[in-house]
This record gives structure tokens, C-alpha cells and sequence, in this order.
């Protein structure tokens, strides 16, 4: 197997045959922040990132990303400090059971760097990969625009001034 | 129940972050799926390929022998039933004789890795004696035979209900209006983003551990100890946090009971995880349900009598199948009054997987029916559906027909903000040919009354500990599925002890660890756990402020807990950091701790039947859908829905917003296209058991939602507060048929509302789509239950007297 | 969870490279692109090649391409960068819209237009896995003997569900191919077989090299695709249609629908019916009606068969109802 580059770090990892990139993270790596729905491409849980782009790694081989630069979940924060996504996240509830989460912080770290102020039918469609099924989307929605306001620059309310008084 | 609410709340009520929130957006939550332990053996289950056979033969030897594989084992190594509810003990962990659905598993193998346990699956020979197939409810209802299971109440019917609250017939001589309508609600199933899985460790010393990802790991902790003949206090189960579950994570499964057996054979940790097709073959989810409802009502649409008859496709086994029967007739009659009312309800059994409790469990089903047939009543007598609904709510404090207490009711808020909200007044009816509008409302409980197998416990128990450094730990049986359900016990812990969320620890779900909660279902969470959590963060700032108040020179009734310090109310000057005062207290007592606990109160019903539909308080939902109907495809989008939800007190209102808005997008899916289909002439196959054609909303068909939380605090409640996980789902589906019908003046009596019906609707005569009749079903006696306003006093009349009445 | 057999896994860096590798690992050797259509097949199982030759790495597949005023598009190409691409999108709007309504924005950065063209054909009793076909005693496109979507029928009715496949049809393109043999060129509308087995006429050890638009001259064409959700969904009908204008005057057309057999399937009689017309109501009724009289979908897909016939009719009008409000001299 491959040398490539893992969130940042340069890896070499053993495993034999052809396996998905996706066994390769979680089994091989460790690294369970990536999620299986389906394995087949029907889902988006599994998506990361290979040379920028958001894939499904279900479906990429391992081997297949030789001399490329992977990122998961578990690279997003820069250390300890969350990334603003992740942060908006957070505070809007917009994981609830968590587990489409990786899956669209990965979609939407791409779509915010390609548009800092993307629409909603722009989020709308560039989130249409992943299915969640607690959130009704709406609450990541939300999340997303408020990362790119907070990247760039502008205030957001703080959260505990977002529904006071209900 | 709740805490004093004298000083002004510093948490609940306001947004949060979930405690949970900065794991799960970092990817470091753990799923079952995500575990892996030293020497671990990958299970695999192998499943019937026929829906309903005899085994004549299995054999395993070959599998045996293949590279890798540690253990192999069938339905003889586990002969003990299990099942969730103690009247339908009907599942083996692998079936030891016959199958009764494709999918049905028949061996287990445990190997050293996935690919080795798939490929001994393939190497088993197993040779089925081919049975006649029960696809469908006619079906069931026409042939005794093949029994699927013994037990039943008559042939293939399993359960069959008949239970009348005062004279229907004499409600229907009485009325002004009298309609009768048949409805379907085809099946669905929760679709959770993560697959069921499970790990099992055993030790030598005789300790099992099971991990899985369960909504229920007391009742799987009862199935395994009784399946496995081990003492119960050899087993820990821990449920993982659940990627989703909405109900299909609530059974105790083969996968769970199989991983442990295999790791009692093997002395090593064994996971299995199931694949997407394999959850769809767990089902439990909605029942299809085949009704019949006739409604009198006098010239306002007040309810004077209905009668209601429902039929549930259970699918293969029991699961809470008795309950969900119970459920279609139970809150029929707790929005609006309903002065008598007749329900009859009958679940059969098919060669299918089992349906169990999806999101507002056997409830959404005869919502539906009962909001489109008012929706059909109101327009019979020419009034808005608006105010047949709002001038006939059922009133606070009071007790429905069929026995149930109600407690705060803001429904009729919920209708207001609707209405208002929608524009409703300038839409309905109004909008151009191919756009309109539909309201429906609903209700639903936080909480059964009643515990699954009968016992005179608490539903739910937490012990609190406090530490010397000011950290508050919380141990609960309760699991969090993604609702929020461990961030709700931090908040109402900080909230009564003046400190932050932060400082609260929550431990929960751990058998071994946590006092028992029954589970994640029935919205029972909140309310149950948040009085449990609330009495014992009381009892521990009774301790602390006893011991405070010395130091603080005043008495403990004056002592104020906030700002994560323990202060003297009248002179706030006097104060002391939290830590402190808890080593005051320990110095003084010993280790500062308390327990809590919840057990509802008894409802008033006493007839066999009663114990399904009481619960602490009920929740209210109103909603309007726009929608805009092609009438060239007959193709429905619904740009938005405007809800209103009765939650009596939010605790994160942030959080109540996201369950309310995620129960609408699961009730839109509902409305228009998930559907669970099987191939009745292929072997009763699941015609597309995938996420591709299994169809779950994607962002482009999710529509925009306006919400409105609304209601008092309930009496009952933490804090006042309600559910709001399951409730909100209910009236969408209505709601979406109600609009349809102003849009294009078709009736889709049938959920789903597919694009096909609809076209066929606008073409046809009577612009109606959906089933034309109910089925004779052998109804037993009626149980005769005179109603509060007739004086009964709760219970049936003894069959005699009734018939002599 | 769902693994995949295990194959040998080749990665040639040329064509010339490629095509040895095929011939050594003879007929269990299978090419892939992106592998979204391959490996869930091959998990599956309903797909089972022993050695799977990848052609990421070939250069002389990629790119965006002008020649002779044709655009040449690399079989590499991913959906992503086809419905990007400026000239795609000024002059071959339809390949544009074709390649980004394929599934989701995900699938689209790894599938390939090779491998969108040559997508094996689909049907829900096919599309299952190894377990699920076993309960149905498999079907004759794998491993059985009989189709089930109709039972006294010889032959295999699965379904071409490519996006692109129709618009590659319907606006004349051509596809190159090379094998051992050498380079030979496919116009798109021989390239498809009406089968469900045998669904190309391109021999399995051959490479689609590109996809060769025919130069934008004259014609407008326009795709619209059917399917339940906005996203992930494979069309279970799609219209391409195709006109070469003179003036105000239709002088050409072809209609040609996806998803609904085995292959794109043209419908000349309704080209026939708007040539020399100005796309006048009526005109357009009698296409459609001429489209919606062949259109035979079976029941192996998402939604109703007779719903999917009627929803021909409606779909073929509006999508020369929006070629006809293209066209400024009308
Ligand atoms: C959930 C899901 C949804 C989908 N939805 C759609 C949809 O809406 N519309 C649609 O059209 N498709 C859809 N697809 C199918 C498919 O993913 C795409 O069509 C994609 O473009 C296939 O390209 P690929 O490169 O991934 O193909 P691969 O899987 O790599 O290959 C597909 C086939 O083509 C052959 N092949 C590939 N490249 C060449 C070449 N250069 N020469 C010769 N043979 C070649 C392979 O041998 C294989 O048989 C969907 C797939 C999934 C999983
Ligand atoms: S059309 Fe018939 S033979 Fe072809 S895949 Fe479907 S069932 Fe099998
Ligand atoms: S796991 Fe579902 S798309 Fe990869
Ligand atoms: S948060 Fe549970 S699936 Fe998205």
C-alpha cells in the first residue's frame, strides 16, 4: 500500500489487496471518524476529501490515492481550536446524532472555500450528497451560513441571544 | 413534579451547546461500529432466502472447516425465545426450525476477519422444505394456514382488539353528519444513518460485555440473560451513542445475542455489524395499516360518536406489535372531544419483517385518517377546517373517553400560531388551480404509563455524585440517539446547582454503571430522566445548602445556588465557590450523592387494554403545509410547512427546534415517497432494500419550516417541559393530503402520496385514490366501557351485564 | 458491512500498457474509471471480474480537447469537470445539464464520462446483492436462467439508466475506441445494443478513448431527466432531443429517450412529426404522442411503468417547448 498524505502527515500504510479507502481509514488507521451508511455509494456518511475534493470513500481504493493528499474529520480542527464550521455546528445543534456530521463539515469546508458567501439554493445543492436523517437539513444549513459569516469576519449573535425568550 | 422555578432560570430555557456537540463535530464520538478490540472475531449472520420454509437440513461443516473461521452455530445452540414484549416471546436468535421471512437468520459465524465470515456464509448448505407464503393482509385474514405462529388469536391474526367507550350507534342516530372512510398507510421503516452493530467480550472469569447500539440496553440486557441462561449480574451491556434510531434500535436483536454466544465459544471479542440491507430485514418500523373510520358530528363538527377499525400488516413476529395495535385506537380521542367512541383494531401476522415503533409508534397511521376525515367532514357541513378543529379541543384537565387524563393542552395555541403564521385565512381555498393549503394537528405522549413487562419499579433512576473539585457526575440508564437526552440531564443538574453544564459529567446506558432508564422510546426521556435528575440535583442542594448555610450565617432555606457558587440569598455578597461548599458538606456527611427516580402515576382506565395511551402529559402539534401539485405529472413539492408545537417549557429550545424540524422531515418522507415494498409474487423479497431506492428526502426535497413552541408549563414535566421528538411528525402527512386536495381537489387516501396517485386522481372520476373497502375481520366481544360522562368508573362492564344493557 | 471480492488491481500508465494487460489477464479483467459503478456491482457480486485494470492514470484519457472544431472529451473526464466546463456549457449545454444531474455532487467528482457511457445496465432484480438474488434464484443476466421482469421473454430487459447516454445520441456524437486491433470510431447511436446482456456493441477488451461532439453548428438540444429525488437518483426517464433549425423551421430532429430500455432508445416517428413545423402546439402534441407510443418501461426501476409511459408524453413536449422558446426568430 500507498504512501500518501493523511491530514497533513506523511503515511505509509500496509494493507493487502484492493480495499476501499473507507476500511482503510477505520480498520488499518483508526481513524473511525469516517462512517459507513452503505458502501456503495447511495449515502454520502463516508465521504473525505482527496486532493481537495470532496469523495465518497466507499468507493475509491486505497491504493488508488497513492501520492495524494487525504483529509478526514479528524484533521478539520487546527489542534484544539474547532474549526469555525465545526464551531457553528455545535452551537446550532446542527449534529444531533452525529453521524452525517463528518460528511458535511468535509462538503462544506470545499463549498465555503470555492464561495465565502454561498446562497441557500448554492448550499442546497452542494450538500445533496449526504442524507441525514435527524436533522432535516435545516439546522446545517444554518450552520454553514453562519461559518461563513464567521470567516468572514462579520459578528454573529451570540448563541445564547439565538431563541432567548422562548 | 418540576423545581421551583421562584428564581429566574439561567439554562433552561435558553440554547445550549450539547454536551455532546464538540465529540460528535470532531468525529471522536464512538458508534458501536467504531470499536475494535484486541483479537477481535468478525461475525456474520446468514439469512433465509425463502420467506417462509422448513429447515430440513443445515450444514455447517464445511464452514466450519474454512480458513479463518473460529465458530460456527444455528438455532439448536440457541433454543431459548426471546422478544420484547412478555406476551409475544416468538424470536430466536437463529431460527431453529422454520423461517418466516427472507432475511430471517438461520447460522451465525464468527472468523478473523469480515471477508473470511462472509465467505464461510456462502459455504453453508441449508435445504428448505418450501412453505406457503402469507404476503399480505388478505391473505392472513383468509388462511388459517400455515400458522405462523401458535399463539395467535385466531389463525394468522395475532392480536385482536374490540373495546367500546359508550353507545357509538346511538352517537350516530344523534348526529347531524355521519361519513365513513376507508384509509392506508403503507409501511416505512426508520432508515438510521448507522447500521446496527454490536460487540460482545467474554471473560473467563464468566463476564459478558456487550456494546451495541441500542435504544433499549436494559431490555436487551433481560433478552440476552434470558437467552444466553447467564445471571443477570454477569452481564454489562453498554449502548453505544446511536447514529440515528427513531425506534428501529429499540428490540433486542439476533445480532446482539449472537455476537455474545460467540464470544462465550471463542473466549474472544466478537463484532458484528450489519449491513444496510440486512437493517432493512430488523425492520420494526411503521406498520402498514388498513382503516376504517365512521365520524358523527352535529352542525358545528363537534364529535358525537366514531368508530374506528384498523388493521396492522405485523409482518413475521411480535416485536411491540401488541402495543402498536393498541396505539392506532389509544389517542384518537385526546386533541378533540369525542364523546363515544368504538375501537377495533386487529395485527396479522406475514411472511414480512416484523414492524415495530417507529417515531410516534402505531400513532401517525390513524392521525392520518382521522385529520383527512375531518378535513372531508368540515367541508360535508360547510365549515373552515380551522374552526371545526379549534372550537372543538379537547379541554385541560380532563379525562377523554377512552379513560385517558389530560393534563395542559395548547393545542388551540398551536392552531393560532398556525394560522396566523400561514396566512391561512388568505390562502385556503384561494390559491391559483395546482397550489393550496392543509392544516392538521396532533398529539402525542411523553411517556407510557406503563413499563413494557410489568413490575412496580421506577421507569427511570440516576444517581448524582459530587466531587470535592466542584464537578457533578450523573449516572443514568437513559441513551442518547442523537435527541439530546444526555445534555438535557447536564442542563437541569446545572441549572438546580447554580454551576455550568460543563462541570456536569453524564454517565449513561452502561448496565453496570447507571441505575436503570427502560430506554429511548415513547418520549419518555425527557420527562422521565429530567424528573428523576431533577429530584436528586434537589436532594443534593438540600445536603450542600444545609452545610453552606453555616458558613454562610444564615439559614439553608436562604441559601441561592448560581454563578457556580453557593451564596446567602439575602446578602449575595456572602458567598462561597460551589467546590467548597460540596467539602463542606463532605467533610461534614461523608461523599455527597443522592438518587433520583420517576415512576408515572396511575392512570384512571382499569379495563384489559388501558394500560396502552396514558402518559405523565401530552404534547400538541399543529401544522400547515403548502403545497404546489404539477398537474401534467401530478408530481407534489412542498416548499414549507409552518408548525406549532405544544412543549409546555423548552429546556434547550435549540435543540426542541432541531427534533421538531427533524420529525418534519422524516413525516414529509413519509408523505411522499418512503414506502417498504415487497415482491408478493417473488418470493416476498423487499423490492429494494438500499438507500439508493429506499427513498429518504435529499436536501432538494426538504421544504423550509417555520416553527412556533408554544404551550404552559406542564405540572407533570421537568421544568414544565414536554416531548418533542416523536409528536411534531404526525401532522404532516395529513397536513400534505389536506393540501393536495385544495390544490387539485384530489383525495389521496393513502400514504404514500406518490406522484402516480395523484396523476391517477385528476384523471379519474371521483378524484380519489385509495382502498375501496375494509376486510371482515372476526371480531371478539366487545369490552364494554361506559364513558366518564356516562359515570363509569374506569372499567368494563362484566360481558353479561354489557350484553343485558 | 459490504466488502469487496478480492481482484487484482493493475494500474497501467499507458493505453499501450492497458491493453497488454487485458490481453494477459484475458476475460476476467475488467477496466475501471472511477469505480462507481464497478465496485458496488462488484460487492454486490453481480459483477465479478478477477483483475480489475484502472485507467485513472492515463494521461491520453483526460482533457477537454478542440479538434477540427469538434470537442473532444477525454473518457477520464469526471462528471464534475464535464457540467463545468465553459465550452461544454456554452455549446453543449445538454452534455452539461446531462452530467450534473447525474446522482450527487459527490459521485460526480469520482465518475467518470467513460464510465458514465458505458454504465452497465440496471434493474432492480439485478442491482441486489449476492443473498438478495439468491431468494429470487438469481435472473438471467446473472447467474439464472429466467428474467423475472418478464418471465417468457429470451432476453434481458435491464435498463440503460446513463444520463449522457440519450444526449450522446441524440446530437450525433461518436466515440473513439482503441484496442490491439487498433483505433476505430462509433457514432453514439451504434454504440448501444438493445439488450440488456450484451448492452454495447464495443467488445469488452476495448478502451473508450473520448467522446467526439459534433460541432456546434445550427442545432440546439436540451435534456430533461425524471426521477424521484433531486439527487442520488438514477432517471427513470430522460429526454434528449435534438433539432437543427433553419430560420424559424425545424429541417432535423431526433428525439431520443434514456431509461426506459436497454438502450437509448430514438423515436424517429417523433422527430418525423415536428420536421418542417415551427414547433406549434400541435406539433409538439403529435411528438409526443409519437415518443409516448413506443416508450415501453418495465417494471425493474423506481415509480409506476404506465406512469413512467404517460410522464413520455409530458416530458417530450416540454422539452421541445423549450427548445422552441430558445429559438429567438420564433
Ligand atoms: C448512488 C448512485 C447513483 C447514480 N446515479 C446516476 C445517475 O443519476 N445517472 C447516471 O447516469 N449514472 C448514475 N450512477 C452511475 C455511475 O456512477 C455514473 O454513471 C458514473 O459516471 C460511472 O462512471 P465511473 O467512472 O465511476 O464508472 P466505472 O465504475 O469506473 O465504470 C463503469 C463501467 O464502464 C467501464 N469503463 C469505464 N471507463 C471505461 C473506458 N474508458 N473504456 C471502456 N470501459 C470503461 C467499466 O469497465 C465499467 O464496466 C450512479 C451511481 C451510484 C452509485
Ligand atoms: S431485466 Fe430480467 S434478466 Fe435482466 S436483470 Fe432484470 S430480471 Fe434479470
Ligand atoms: S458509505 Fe454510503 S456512500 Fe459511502
Ligand atoms: S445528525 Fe443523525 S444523521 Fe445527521
Amino acid at each position: 500500500m500507498p504512501k500518501f498524505t493523511l491530514n497533513g502527515e506523511a503515511r505509509e500504510v500496509n494493507v493487502p489487496g484492493a480495499n476501499p479507502l473507507l476500511w482503510v481509514l477505520r480498520e488499518s488507521l483508526g481513524l473511525t471518524g469516517t462512517k459507513f451508511g452503505c458502501g456503495i455509494g447511495q449515502c454520502g456518511a463516508c465521504t473525505v476529501l482527496v486532493d481537495g475534493d470532496p469523495v465518497l470513500s466507499c468507493l475509491v481504493l486505497g491504493r488508488a490515492c497513492a501520492g495524494k493528499r487525504v483529509d478526514t474529520i479528524e484533521g478539520m480542527a487546527d489542534g484544539n481550536g474547532l474549526h469555525p464550521l465545526q464551531q457553528a455546528f455545535a452551537d446550532l445543534s446542527a449534529a444531533q446524532c452525529g453521524y452525517c456530521t463528518p460528511a458535511f463539515l468535509l462538503t462544506a469546508v470545499v463549498l465555503l472555500k470555492e464561495n465565502d458567501r454561498p446562497s441557500r439554493p448554492e448550499i442546497v445543492a452542494a450538500l445533496s450528497g449526504v442524507l441525514c436523517r435527524c436533522t432535516g437539513y435545516l439546522k446545517i444549513y444554518e450552520a454553514v451560513e453562519r461559518a461563513a459569516a464567521v470567516m468572514r469576519g462579520e459578528k454573529v449573535t451570540p448563541l445564547e441571544e439565538i431563541l432567548d425568550g422562548i | 413534579m418540576g423545581s421551583d422555578r421562584a428564581h429566574d432560570l439561567r439554562i433552561v430555557g435558553t440554547s445550549q451547546v450539547m454536551v455532546d456537540a464538540v465529540s460528535k463535530v470532531t468525529g471522536k464520538t464512538v458508534f458501536a461500529d467504531d470499536l475494535q478490540l484486541p483479537q477481535m472475531l468478525y461475525g456474520k449472520l446468514l439469512r433465509s432466502t425463502e420467506p417462509h420454509a422448513r429447515i430440513r437440513k443445515l450444514n455447517v461443516s464445511k464452514a466450519v472447516a474454512a480458513p479463518g473461521v473460529k465458530a460456527v452455530i444455528t438455532g439448536a445452540d440457541l433454543p431459548i425465545p426471546f422478544g420484547i414484549l412478555p406476551v409475544s416471546q416468538d424470536e430466536h436468535v437463529l431460527c431453529p426450525e422454520v423461517v418466516r421471512f427472507v432475511g430471517d437468520p438461520v447460522a451465525a459465524v464468527a472468523a478473523t476477519s469480515e471477508d473470511a465470515a462472509f465467505e464461510a456464509l456462502n459455504l453453508i448448505a441449508v435445504d428448505y422444505e418450501p412453505l406457503e407464503p402469507i404476503p399480505s393482509i388478505d391473505t392472513a385474514l383468509e388462511s388459517d394456514k400455515p400458522q405462523l405462529h401458535d399463539y395467535a388469536d385466531d389463525g394468522n391474526i395475532h392480536k385482536l382488539i374490540n373495546l367500546e367507550f359508550g353507545d357509538v350507534e346511538e352517537g350516530f342516530a344523534d348526529a347531524h353528519h355521519v361519513r365513513e372512510d376507508v384509509f392506508f398507510f403503507q409501511g416505512n421503516t426508520h432508515l438510521a444513518m448507522e447500521q446496527h452493530s454490536a460487540t460482545a467480550d467474554w471473560s473467563a472469569d464468566g463476564r459478558l460485555t456487550l456494546w451495541s447500539a441500542t435504544q433499549t440496553p436494559h431490555y436487551v440486557h433481560r433478552a440476552v440473560a434470558k437467552v444466553l441462561e447467564l445471571e443477570p449480574s454477569r452481564i454489562r451491556v453498554i449502548a453505544c451513542h446511536n447514529g440515528g434510531a427513531f425506534g428501529g434500535k429499540s428490540d433486542p436483536f439476533s445480532h446482539e445475542i449472537a455476537a455474545a454466544k460467540l464470544a462465550m465459544l471463542t473466549g474472544r471479542p466478537v463484532k458484528i455489524t450489519l449491513t444496510r440491507e440486512e437493517v432493512f430485514y430488523c425492520h420494526r418500523g411503521r406498520h402498514p395499516v388498513l382503516m376504517w373510520a365512521k365520524t358523527g358530528v352535529d352542525e358545528s363538527g363537534k364529535i358525537l360518536a366514531m368508530h374506528f377499525k384498523t388493521c396492522l400488516d405485523g409482518g413475521a413476529y411480535g416485536s411491540y406489535g401488541v402495543a402498536s395495535t393498541y396505539y392506532t385506537g389509544a389517542l384518537q380521542t385526546v386533541t378533540y372531544e369525542v364523546e363515544r367512541y368504538k375501537f377495533q383494531g386487529a395485527r396479522v401476522f406475514t411472511n414480512k419483517p416484523p414492524c415495530g415503533p417507529k417515531r410516534g409508534h402505531g400513532t401517525p397511521q390513524p392521525r392520518f385518517a382521522l385529520e383527512v376525515q375531518l378535513d372531508k367532514i368540515a367541508e360535508d357541513i360547510g365549515v373552515d377546517p380551522v374552526d371545526l378543529r379549534r372550537n372543538h379541543l379537547q379541554p385541560p384537565n380532563s379525562v377523554t373517553a377512552n379513560w385517558l387524563k389530560i393534563g395542559t393542552i395548547g393545542l388551540g395555541e398551536c392552531i393560532d400560531a398556525v394560522v396566523e403564521g400561514a396566512g391561512w385565512k388568505e390562502k385556503f381555498k384561494k390559491l391559483p388551480f395546482g397550489k393550496g393549503v392543509g392544516i392538521a394537528c396532533s398529539s402525542y405522549i411523553c411517556g407510557a404509563g406503563l413499563p413494557i413487562y410489568w413490575n412496580d419499579m421506577p421507569q427511570s433512576g440516576v444517581q448524582l455524585k459530587c466531587d470535592r473539585g466542584g464537578g457533578v457526575t450523573i449516572f443514568c440508564g437513559s441513551i442518547d440517539i442523537g435527541q439530546g437526552s444526555d445534555s438535557i440531564l447536564a442542563y437541569i443538574t446545572a441549572e438546580i446547582l447554580g454551576i455550568d453544564p460543563i462541570d456536569v459529567r453524564v454517565v449513561t446506558a452502561d448496565t453496570d454503571l447507571t441505575p436503570v432508564d427502560l430506554g429511548s422510546y415513547s418520549s419518555r426521556v425527557t420527562l422521565m430522566t429530567g424528573n428523576a435528575a431533577v429530584q436528586a440535583a434537589e436532594k443534593v442542594r438540600d445536603i450542600i445548602a444545609f452545610h453552606a448555610a453555616k458558613k454562610l450565617e444564615t439559614e439553608p432555606d436562604k441559601v441561592r445556588f448560581a454563578d457556580r457558587s453557593v451564596l446567602a440569598a439575602d446578602d449575595p455578597d456572602q458567598r462561597i465557590a460551589f467546590a467548597e461548599a460540596v467539602q463542606l458538606a463532605e467533610a461534614a456527611q461523608g461523599t455527597v450523592g443522592s438518587i433520583g427516580w420517576y415512576k408515572p402515576e396511575k392512570s384512571p382506565g382499569r379495563y384489559r387494554g388501558a394500560g396502552v395511551g396514558p402518559s405523565p402529559a401530552y404534547s400538541y402539534s399543529a401544522a400547515i403545509a403548502a403545497v404546489d401539485v404539477d398537474p401534467e405529472t401530478g408530481i407534489v413539492t412542498v416548499p414549507k410547512i409552518w408548525i406549532a408545537h405544544d412543549i409546555g417549557q423548552s429546556i434547550n429550545p435549540m435543540t426542541v427546534i432541531g427534533q421538531v424540524e427533524g420529525s418534519v422531515y422524516m413525516g414529509l418522507g413519509e408523505a411522499l415517497m418512503e414506502e417498504m415494498v415487497y415482491r408478493s409474487n417473488r418470493n416476498v423479497v423487499h423490492k429494494f432494500p438500499s438507500m439508493l431506492e429506499y427513498k429518504s428526502p435529499t436536501t432538494h426535497e426538504m421544504c423550509e419550516i417555520e416553527t412556533f413552541l408554544v404551550g404552559d408549563p406542564d405540572p407533570n414535566g421537568p421544568f414544565g417541559a414536554k416531548e418533542a421528538g416523536q409528536g411534531p411528525l404526525l401532522p404532516v402527512m395529513p397536513a400534505v393530503a389536506n393540501a393536495v386536495y385544495d390544490a387539485v381537489g384530489v383525495r389521496v387516501d393513502e400514504v404514500p402520496i406518490t406522484p402516480e396517485k395523484v396523476f391517477k386522481g385528476l384523471r379519474s372520476k371521483d378524484h380519489r385514490v385509495g382502498p375501496k373497502s375494509f376486510p371482515d375481520i372476526p371480531w371478539p366481544e366487545p369490552l364494554c366501557i361506559p364513558t366518564p360522562a356516562e359515570g363509569g368508573d374506569g372499567k368494563a362492564l362484566r360481558v353479561e351485564t354489557a350484553a343485558k344493557a | 458491512m459490504l466488502r469487496l471480492p478480492r481482484f487484482d488491481y493493475l494500474e497501467p500508465k499507458s493505453l499501450k500498457q492497458a491493453l497488454k494487460m487485458r490481453e494477459a489477464s484475458g476475460d476476467n479483467a475488467m477496466y475501471v474509471a472511477g469505480g462507481t459503478d464497478l465496485y458496488p456491482n462488484m460487492k454486490r457480486r453481480h459483477q465479478d471480474p478477477t483483475t480489475v485494470i484502472s485507467l485513472a492514470n492515463i494521461r491520453a484519457l483526460t482533457g477537454v480537447r478542440n479538434r477540427d472544431g469538434h470537442t473532444c472529451i477525454g473518457a477520464n473526464t469526471t462528471l464534475t469537470q464535464v457540467a463545468k466546463h465553459r465550452r461544454i456549457k456554452r455549446h453543449y449545454p445538454a452534455i452539461a445539464t446531462a452530467a450534473g444531474s447525474i446522482s450527487t455532487p459527490l459521485l460526480r467528482n469520482m465518475g467518470t464520462l467513460g464510465g458514465n457511457l458505458c454504465l452497465d445496465t440496471r434493474c432492480n432484480y439485478y442491482n441486489q446483492t449476492l443473498e438478495w438474488r439468491k431468494s429470487i434464484d438469481y435472473c438471467m443476466k446473472k447467474d439464472g436462467a429466467i428474467c423475472w421482469v418478464a418471465p417468457s421473454s429470451p432476453r434481458c430487459w435491464a435498463v440503460n439508466s446513463s444520463d449522457l447516454a440519450p444526449v450522446t445520441v441524440a446530437i450525433g456524437a461518436e466515440m473513439a475506441l482503441v484496442s490491439a486491433d487498433g483505433e476505430r470510431v462509433v457514432p453514439a447511436g451504434k454504440f448501444y445494443n438493445d439488450d440488456g446482456i450484451e448492452y454495447l456493441t464495443k467488445r469488452p477488451d476495448e478502451i473508450l478513448t473520448e467522446l467526439r461532439l459534433p460541432q456546434p453548428n445550427g442545432w440546439d438540444a436540451t435534456y430533461l431527466k425524471l426521477a424521484r429525488r433531486g439527487s442520488f437518483d438514477f432517471p427513470v426517464l430522460g429526454v434528449a432531443a435534438w433539432i437543427r433549425w433553419d430560420g424559424d423551421t425545424v429541417a432535423d430532429a431526433r428525439i431520443v429517450l434514456g431509461a426506459v430500455a436497454s438502450y437509448p432508445m430514438p423515436v424517429p416517428e417523433a422527430g418525423a412529426a415536428i420536421i418542417g413545423t415551427s414547433l406549434g402546439d400541435d406539433a409538439i402534441e403529435t411528438a409526443a404522442t409519437a415518443a409516448f407510443k413506443p416508450s415501453k418501461p418495465m417494471d425493474n426501476t423506481d415509480h409506476g411503468l404506465s406512469w413512467r409511459k404517460q410522464m413520455t408524453r409530458v416530458y417530450v413536449a416540454r422539452a421541445l417547448k423549450e427548445l422552441r422558446a430558445n429559438n429567438k426568430l420564433i
